[in-house]
């Protein structure tokens, strides 16, 4: 039932122009999927350094207590606000405190939020748009009514006013975080499938007589598994971001937990005499967040090599 | 009559992270006026990369001309400078692709993409530019063309858009319009009808039209010369009677060996061509075709000696094989009824 | 075209009073007791039960949830948003001064984000720099605050305390003199307290929008659509500006509607951090407040710009894209 043959997919595949691309397709060896996608990851200069980002600050945090030998709360007002120094790598912060452990504890912080609320936002994205594509009809249109109404807030200040009412802390962060990524995951992924279920492996399966389940488990997913892969990287530094923002205007991690944004928020203070209380976090927050970008980004291109 | 393009030993191909990828290896042809030339081969045979060529309409990087000229009325397209290639590009040479849908800018009226050629190799102002493009749909059997001539492109059918794409190919009337697979992407029926345009416009332009295609249903309706491409190479060039009737490439003979027949009573069996396409970065020794070849004799000379280009019937059918001559008398040649 | 422009617009209203709902919910019911922060007491000491009554009848704060809700609703439809309960101002005051201080902010930042955005993205494209390429891709990782007080302390702070010449030092905090001309283009010293905030504000937004048209504009590079045009004999430029920019710029301005959301958060933080006097400052420090009404009041604006913004974006797409206009509509 396809309308005149210029428009169906396989005419699309048929009208790219015969490139180099092509031509070579019949030199490499037949490897699979994932190792394709690997290699040419690894080819991406700047999405290794962002993975080595990642490596490097998952073992700082997970090895804090081994590396420094500071305490990150112990308060010394005597030392208080000293520049970097050999003692004190990243200096003291203004009630005496280690800089150095700080950050590097910070890290965990940051790390357990981005890790979490994107596994929520995930989860419930993966699940909701599922449905909503597959199956089409009321559920699509409830599960869209539901975000175009999410989506109807601004993000900072959605999550500004739930948590300011809720309250703080680095649960609420999480799951606030979590609610409110749930929307564009679930977004991606209908739009992936509905454009997927119009192909025709999918009605191959149907005649074979696959279930339902089976269906989108077993064909539909890992095809469409892909651009959720490349936005749910992407959203673990949002994640990152959002909490440093969330805590720096005084809404999310609290005192005394060495919390990135925390610490740029108390830092501003000394702007003018001591700037490494606020550049040093200031800095883990940027590098962090970067290194998901070119994760992301490199991904992204590993994926499907023909948009580079 | 002296031909109007002559393509001198062209060599090119493409820089890849696996290899450099040799496309065209070697072709020499001509075409004359007014004819229907046809080049025929499967995917990656290098014949649309020739065609994008002689146009330079490839992205050098990654592409490479190595060598050969391309001569157009005497000149070299492959020597000239960008800004002369661009006065050859549409109004001397135009150019047609396989699928109008995306070949067609969606975002502008069909009328001002006609009009746009006239526009920038004529000099036409708005309205005029919009004059002919109407004529020119007209001509190409669009109803209604007035009022069409400002429909968007998805608004048209696909072999509305095809003749929509010819209609501005020729609207400048080029000596020598290419048609890249023109009818691949579109229905049965609507293929006749576009071939049948395709022809009526090059009597009434008086151009001459250079083919590509996979499809030798297509070939055997339209074409006048035909030159069988196989790993970049040539394999068989020839008038369509010669390529049809007397086929001398083991290639060539494939690929009339595998076409089913309505004429065939006595049910013989299609015969496939074994293998596959040869990689073009590591092109096999000698004759490209040797691994697939029925009558390969090896080592020696097929998997050794390329075989040149050659005259092996006639006087101006030329084939690449050691062995074309023992051809004539194959048992896998069949008689054919007439042409359609 | 149109029905479909109706409904978008018709669907306004209930996501608005959704919205509305959902903010009144949360401040009013759950746990917290205005009528201390109204009266300045908290802690230790107790508000005297005569001062509560006051306070109660005053701000209707006795009477029973639904009704307060009825009141408030009602209220707002005709246009009278309360009272502050921090300040003694009306929240419409405070709406009107502020909206205003943000607006002219939000535009030079919106001004910056597409011109520079736009033009870095199109060079990166045509020019394949990987310069800007990566600049963009670091860019988008960057904190808004961070860039803000290392903004403030390279052109603010530090030329003061070296004692740089006074043209090459830019203010750090507040507003200036506040003086315009067609109420955006800043007259006198006014620029340069306009500056960096407007810049910090465009920071990642920026980024974002030239990786985007530096992305689209390398893939409708490659379309067949571009072939055609330079086979029929098209210069470059002509062949990348007439048929190339009109299809690249959909996706982009999908992206800058899209984006306007994350506009919204930066402006909060640009706010804070140079103490420009606009709506996001000014929700901030009301939610640290608890002052509901000013919280609620701005919030409520700021979802209706937001709301009336992007049914503005979807709307021109029919411009960009005559699939649109004519009764295709994308597959979303």
């Amino acid at each position: 039932m396809t309308p005149s043959a210029g428009d169906g997919p396989a005419a699309q595949h048929a009208s790219m122009s015969t490139d180099a691309s092509d031509l070579s397709m019949a030199t490499s060896e037949p490897t699979s999927f994932w190792a394709d996608v690997w290699r040419r990851f690894k080819r991406n200069r700047l999405a290794m350094v962002g993975l080595g980002l990642i490596v490097l600050i998952v073992l700082l945090a997970v090895f804090a207590e081994v590396i420094t030998k500071y305490n990150p709360g112990t308060i010394d007002p005597i030392h208080k606000r000293e520049s970097p120094s050999l003692k004190h790598w990243f200096g003291t912060d203004q009630l005496g405190r280690d800089m150095f452990s700080r950050v590097i504890f910070g890290a965990r912080v940051s790390l357990r939020v981005g890790i979490f609320a994107t596994a929520i936002a995930t989860v419930i994205g993966v699940v909701l748009g599922s449905l909503a594509g597959y199956y089409g009809g009321w559920i699509d249109g409830l599960i869209m009514r539901i975000t175009d109404i999410f989506l109807a807030f601004p993000y900072i200040l959605a999550a500004l006013a739930i948590i300011a009412v809720i309250g703080t802390g680095e649960r609420t962060v999480i799951l606030v975080l979590g609610l409110l990524g749930w929307l564009a995951i679930a977004r991606v992924l209908r739009s992936t499938i509905l454009q997927i279920k119009e192909t025709e492996y999918i009605d191959a399966a149907r005649a074979l007589g696959c279930s339902d389940f089976r269906i989108i488990t077993r064909h539909i997913l890992p095809n469409a598994i892909q651009p959720v892969i490349v936005y749910a990287t992407l959203f673990t530094g949002s994640a990152v971001l959002s909490e440093a923002a969330l805590s720096f205007l005084g809404v999310g991690i609290q005192d005394p937990t060495p919390a990135w944004g925390l610490m740029v928020a108390r830092g501003k203070n000394f702007l003018s005499v001591s700037p490494h209380l606020l550049f040093f976090p200031g800095a883990a927050i940027f590098l962090m967040v970067m290194a998901f970008v070119f994760v992301g980004d490199g991904l992204r291109d590993a994926l499907d090599p023909r948009l580079k | 009559m002296e031909p109007i393009l002559t393509v001198r030993d062209l060599r090119m191909g493409f820089d890849t992270e696996d290899g450099f990828v040799q496309a065209v290896d070697g072709v020499s042809f001509d075409v004359y006026p007014g004819e229907v030339f046809s080049i025929v081969g499967e995917s990656g045979s290098g014949k649309s990369v020739t065609a994008l060529t002689l146009l330079g309409l490839h992205e050098t990087p990654p592409a490479r001309i190595q060598g050969g000229e391309v001569l157009w009325k005497g000149r070299d397209l492959l020597a000239m400078s960008e800004s002369d290639l661009r006065k050859v590009r549409g109004r001397e040479i135009a150019m047609i692709f396989q699928d109008p849908m995306t070949s067609l800018n969606p975002v502008h009226t069909i009328g001002r993409q006609i009009g746009e050629m006239a526009r920038i190799h004529e000099g036409l102002n708005k309205k005029e530019a919009r004059t002919r493009a109407v004529e020119m749909l007209d001509l190409v059997g669009i109803p209604n063309a007035a009022q069409r001539v400002d429909s968007y492109p998805h608004e048209f059918s696909g072999g509305m858009r095809q003749r929509a794409m010819i209609a501005m190919a020729m609207s400048c009337r080029p000596g020598l319009l290419i048609a890249d697979e023109p009818t691949t992407a579109l229905d049965v029926t609507v293929q006749a009808q576009v071939l049948e345009v395709l022809l009526d416009l090059k009597d009434q332009v008086d151009s001459s039209i250079m083919l590509i295609t996979h499809d030798l249903g297509v070939v055997a309706g339209l074409a006048d010369r035909v030159m069988v491409m196989y790993a970049g190479r040539q394999a068989e060039l020839g008038t369509v009677d010669e390529i049809f009737y007397r086929t001398r490439h083991p290639y060539s003979l494939g690929l009339m060996a595998s076409l089913p027949r309505l004429d065939d009573v006595h049910r013989t069996p299609l015969l496939p061509i074994e293998g596959q396409p040869p990689s073009l970065i590591r092109k096999p020794s000698g004759c490209a075709f040797h691994p697939r070849c029925r009558f390969a004799r090896l080592p020696e000379p097929c998997a050794t000696d390329e075989p040149s280009l050659r005259l092996v019937d006639g006087d101006a059918h030329q084939a690449a094989c050691h062995f074309a001559e023992e051809l004539e008398s194959s048992t896998l040649a069949h008689p054919r009824e007439g042409r359609g | 075209m149109t029905s479909y422009a109706i409904r978008r617009i018709l669907l306004i209203i209930p996501v608005v009073w959704g919205a509305l709902t959902l903010l009144f919910v949360l401040f009013f019911v759950v746990p917290g007791d205005p009528v201390e922060l109204i009266a300045g007491a908290g802690g230790s000491r107790a508000v005297a039960p005569a001062v509560r009554a006051n306070i109660e009848a005053k701000y209707g704060l006795d009477k029973p949830i639904l009704e307060q809700y009825v009141t408030y609703i009602a209220n707002t439809a005709q246009g009278d948003l309360g009272n502050s309960y921090a300040t003694s101002r009306t929240v419409n005051d405070i709406l009107r001064d502020t909206l205003k201080a943000s607006a002219r902010l939000a535009i030079w930042g919106i001004i910056i984000e597409v011109v520079v955005g736009i033009a870095a993205g199109l060079i990166s494209a045509v020019r394949q720099y990987s310069l800007i390429d990566k600049l963009t891709t670091v860019g988008t990782a960057v904190p808004v605050f961070v860039l803000g007080y290392l903004f403030q302390n390279q052109f603010g702070i530090f030329p003061n305390q070296h004692g740089w010449p006074q043209w090459a030092r830019l203010p750090v905090q507040g507003i200036g003199p506040d003086s315009w001309a067609f109420f955006f283009i800043p007259t006198g010293a006014q620029w340069r307290y306009l500056v960096l905030p407007a810049v910090v504000l465009a920071s990642v937004s920026t980024a974002l929008v030239a990786r985007m048209t530096r992305a689209t504009m390398l893939e409708v590079n490659r379309a067949d659509y571009m072939r055609t045009a330079r086979a029929k004999g098209l210069r470059e430029s002509e062949v990348v500006l007439r048929h190339g920019l009109r299809n690249a710029m959909i996706p982009v301005v999908t992206l800058i509607g899209l984006d306007l959301a994350s506009l919204i958060g930066s402006a909060i933080l640009t706010e804070t951090v140079f103490n420009w006097p606009g709506m996001g400052s000014t929700i901030a420090t009301a939610i640290g407040r608890r002052d509901a009404p000013v919280v609620l009041g701005l919030t409520l604006v700021l979802v209706v710009l937001y709301v009336v913004i992007n049914l503005l974006v979807d709307l021109s797409y029919a411009f960009f894209d005559p699939r649109v206009r004519y009764g295709k509509e994308a597959a979303r």
